[in-house]
């Protein structure tokens, strides 16, 4: 062999040892949707934090398990005074770009959150001021005690001070009126992982943050981390087969027994924070999409009683979730503080007994009514709405279904009055307290409550004891109204709960991401196993 | 003996389909094996169709009748939650799919034949008066052509199907969706009727017997109607044969896309659409047999069409 030939051999074989090297850090990450946009107060949506927490860091996160742990604040308690939280704040962190983290950060961005342009704000509104005691102090001023306010900061992102003023972005993007600022497509976080570059609905790019304070508590393997939205299911899942992406959410119910039996990946399925429910009109006179004249069918309990013993959620999770789900009898994920396995427990399927019901009520043939339902939000949500209408035909409730997409069918329930007086929704609890559920489901419809109600019912009493929740100190009192109020709406069955969903996540063999229950993989925990 | 040799008398009483089958295309139908086979699959599926309720097991528009614990039988088993036989398998629903099948060829033939009268009578009607009066009118009428023609049937049907779903109040959709398809479809399709037409108008209306009813004093309707359209004719026959096969294949892209029919009145765009969800997942039944009931309707009604045109078509005679 030629001198030339041995040269040619040597250079190929460094760049193959170059390139494995490279290679053996490197995760692509694909999911259906993009993030909205990287301005960490812009937008209050799951695919959007996701990415964010890779980039920022807040006060404080959940765990894959939704347990609160420390982020950039060490720890935290309320003070002799009931109204002012006390942050303590992580030394010696620096940001991307060299900066160092310090209160002022804190101070600037729970501010930040805090304007009109901010979609964080609803989670903020009991915080009256928030003040600097030295570098790495913080006190948080609520309007009235307020024990779970760090339950609302675990999304809630802390900026550079210095580096906002620098690019003029002190104030969060309008997001509705599609304003674009600096921070839409640059960032600088404390996070494990730094912006390389951004096409939106393409690709982010981010490499490893050298300088992470959680380097030796975190594994931190992964030193190029790049983010692709891939849209289409099967498309998503080629690329997965095909190896060109190494880890993909949002995996069709349907495709994973298939992808189980592949030796070259993992799936890993476990419970998300959602759960999927009907609701109805139980307190107008009449309905206007139903067959009954001068009468509401669903006022009556007994109407109420009989669907929700219609519904055989077996059957569902069996045939239309592929045994992807977890049946329930209560629209409150397993992890919210107030669950209970009796509350848990769902009814199955007993025609006879729904008819009965219906008898006594005074419809013994039954009624026509119209479902509204959405067919690209959940998993499988229009097959799961389809199954229910079946169901409810076998007593004799005729259901016409009318399918579309979120954005048409959510603004039919938000509107005021609503505009469906049959509905699909999902509902998870980023703050994994019952209070989120009772406030935005159970509690009378009015300007700061119930956005989400609109089953139009009113219960003063209820009310009252939803809007004291927020500021009872004692947790034994605290959780015993909870009860007390799951046992009267469970009761009421305003609502006609389905399933908690469950998420899949599938992964090239070696990786092993377990499933995160608020949706949101955090990759700093990824570990690569050696093979 | 050849038919021009019979007396007059005797021709007289044979009945119209007896003096068919002697004519000239009587005779190119007969010696075309691909025309008989043609006709004869479309008759056999339009027959089942039209009679779907005597011969399927199940009404597959009917929610309450299915059983969810049957969905995914594959095709010769009994389902596990009402033990029924499924020949052809059943969908995630618990659907027959040959009910289904033959329930969503008869909604898809439907809004074709529907769509296909509704698109020749517009371009027919706006191509005689475009001929026959000329002029600015007759400007009018083909530039617009010209322009719905410049752009992709489909494309044109999503965009009426868009404005009507946006003016239509939402409850009111399901209900609507077989009016609007049809006129969606048949929108996009008229401007070839009312060129063809157009074109065969301005030969005829110089020809000599369109001179003589305007000397007796008619005046330019009935013209239009009683002598320039019985001579036009032919071709509006071909165009809409082979249109009816577009404007099946149409409707199952239009519900493919998620726009047509709904779910719980599946046609086959629609048995389609929701079959390619369980192409990886190993259901393979539930696209297949739509997909082959598509192609087998489509490819019957075009080769009818393209035999009646070769047979309509003097030059090759």
């Amino acid at each position: 062999m030629t001198n030339r030939g041995k040269f040619v051999i040597a250079l190929l074989a460094a760049t193959a040892l170059a390139t494995a090297a490279a290679d053996a850090r490197q995760l692509k990450w694909a999911r259906s949707g993009d993030s909205l946009t990287l301005d960490p107060h812009a937008q209050n949506e799951g695919p959007t934090h996701a990415l964010a927490h890779h980039i920022y860091e807040p006060l404080l996160h959940r765990d894959t398990q939704g347990k609160e742990v420390p982020a950039l604040a060490t720890s935290w308690k309320i003070t002799d005074d009931p109204n002012v939280w006390e942050f303590k704040l992580r030394p010696n962190v620096k940001y991307h770009n060299g900066n160092a983290f310090n209160a002022d950060d804190v101070v600037f961005s729970l501010d930040r959150a805090r304007q009109p342009t901010s979609d964080m704000k609803g989670l903020l509104t009991s915080i009256d001021t928030v003040s600097k005691v030295d570098d790495l102090t913080v006190h948080i001023k609520t309007k009235g005690p307020n024990p779970l306010l760090p339950n609302n900061l675990g999304d809630l992102f802390i900026m550079d001070k210095e580096w906002s003023e620098q690019n003029n972005v002190q104030k969060p993007q309008d997001f509705k009126n599609k304003e674009e600022n600096f921070a839409v497509r640059n960032a600088n976080g404390t996070g494990p992982f730094q912006l390389v570059s951004r096409e939106p609905d393409v690709r982010t790019v981010m490499k490893r943050n050298d300088s992470y304070w959680g380097i030796g508590q975190v594994p931190l393997q992964v030193t190029e981390l790049l983010y692709i939205p891939i849209k289409a299911d099967a498309t998503r899942l080629a690329a997965l087969l095909s190896g060109e992406v190494d880890f993909v959410q949002d995996v069709p119910v349907q495709d994973i027994e298939r992808l189980k039996a592949q030796k070259n990946l993992q799936v890993n399925v476990g419970p998300e924070n959602r759960t999927i429910f009907f609701g109805m009109d139980v307190a107008s006179a009449d309905l206007k999409g139903d067959s009954v004249e001068g009468k509401n069918p669903f006022a009556d309990k007994k109407v109420r009683q009989a669907m929700n013993i219609t519904l055989n959620r077996q059957a569902i999770q069996r045939i239309a979730m592929r045994g992807q789900s977890v049946p329930t009898g209560i629209i409150m994920p397993p992890f919210v503080n107030g669950w209970t396995k009796e509350l848990d427990a769902a009814p199955s399927g007993d025609v006879n007994a729904a008819k009965k019901l219906l008898a006594d009520a005074g419809y013994p043939n039954g009624f026509n009514v119209t479902l509204h339902c959405p067919n690209d939000r959940y998993v499988n949500d229009e097959a799961i709405c389809q199954a229910a209408v079946g169901m409810w035909g076998q007593i004799g409730v005729k259901v016409s279904l009318v399918s579309q997409s979120k954005a048409i069918h959510f603004p039919l329930i938000q509107k005021n009055p609503p505009e469906t007086e049959f509905y699909m929704v999902g509902w998870g609890v980023p703050t994994f307290d019952s209070e989120y559920i009772f406030s935005f489901m159970y509690h009378t419809r009015a300007d700061k409550y119930g956005s989400w109600n609109a089953t139009r019912y009113s219960n003063p009493e209820a009310d009252k004891m939803i809007e004291q929740l927020s500021s009872e100190i004692d947790k034994g009192k605290r959780d015993a109204t909870i009860a007390k109020l799951w046992a009267l709406f469970k009761d009421e069955t305003l609502y006609l709960p389905v399933h908690h969903q469950t998420l899949a996540y599938a992964m090239k063999a070696g990786l092993d991401i377990p499933v995160d229950v608020s949706n949101q993989p955090k990759l700093k925990y990824v570990s690569f196993k050696t093979n | 003996m050849s038919v021009l040799a019979q007396p007059p008398a005797a021709q007289a009483h044979r009945g119209l389909l007896a003096r068919a089958w002697d004519s000239d295309i009587g005779y190119s139908f007969r010696t075309s094996p691909v025309a008989i086979g043609a006709a004869a699959i479309t008759l056999v599926i339009v027959l089942a169709t039209v009679f779907a309720e005597f011969i399927t097991p199940q009404n597959p528009f009917d929610a309450a009748a299915l059983n969810l614990m049957d969905g995914f039988t594959p095709p010769g088993e009994a389902g596990a939650g009402s033990g029924m036989y499924f020949g052809l398998g059943a969908d995630s629903q618990g659907r027959d799919m040959y009910s289904a099948i033959l329930y969503g060829s008869r909604v898809s033939l439907l809004i074709g034949t529907a769509s296909v009268i509704f698109s020749l009578v517009l371009g027919v009607s706006l191509g005689l008066i475009a001929g026959y009066i000329g002029g600015r009118i007759e400007a009018l009428i083909m530039r617009i052509a010209d322009i719905q023609l410049s752009f992709p049937a489909i494309l044109v049907a999503l965009l009426v199907f868009g404005i009507a779903r946006g003016l239509i109040h939402p409850s009111l959709h399901e209900q609507m969706t077989f009016a609007v398809m049809t006129i969606a479809i048949g929108l996009s399709n008229w401007a070839q009727y009312a060129r063809t037409v157009r074109a065969s108008t301005l030969v005829e209306k110089r020809k000599e017997y369109v001179d003589a009813a305007r000397v007796i004093g008619l005046r330019a309707f009935p013209v239009m109607i009683k002598h320039v359209l019985p001579n036009v004719a032919g071709p509006i026959l071909v165009i809409a044969t082979i249109n009816l096969a577009l404007a099946v294949l149409e409707e199952a892209t239009l519900s493919f896309l998620g726009v047509g029919m709904p779910p719980t009145q599946p046609s086959l765009g629609t048995l389609i659409r929701i079959g390619q969800q369980f192409l990886f997942s190993g259901e393979w039944w539930i696209l297949l047999f739509p997909s082959l009931a598509l192609v087998t309707i489509a490819l019957s009604i075009n080769l009818f069409g393209d035999w009646l045109r070769d047979a309509l078509n003097p030059k090759l005679r």
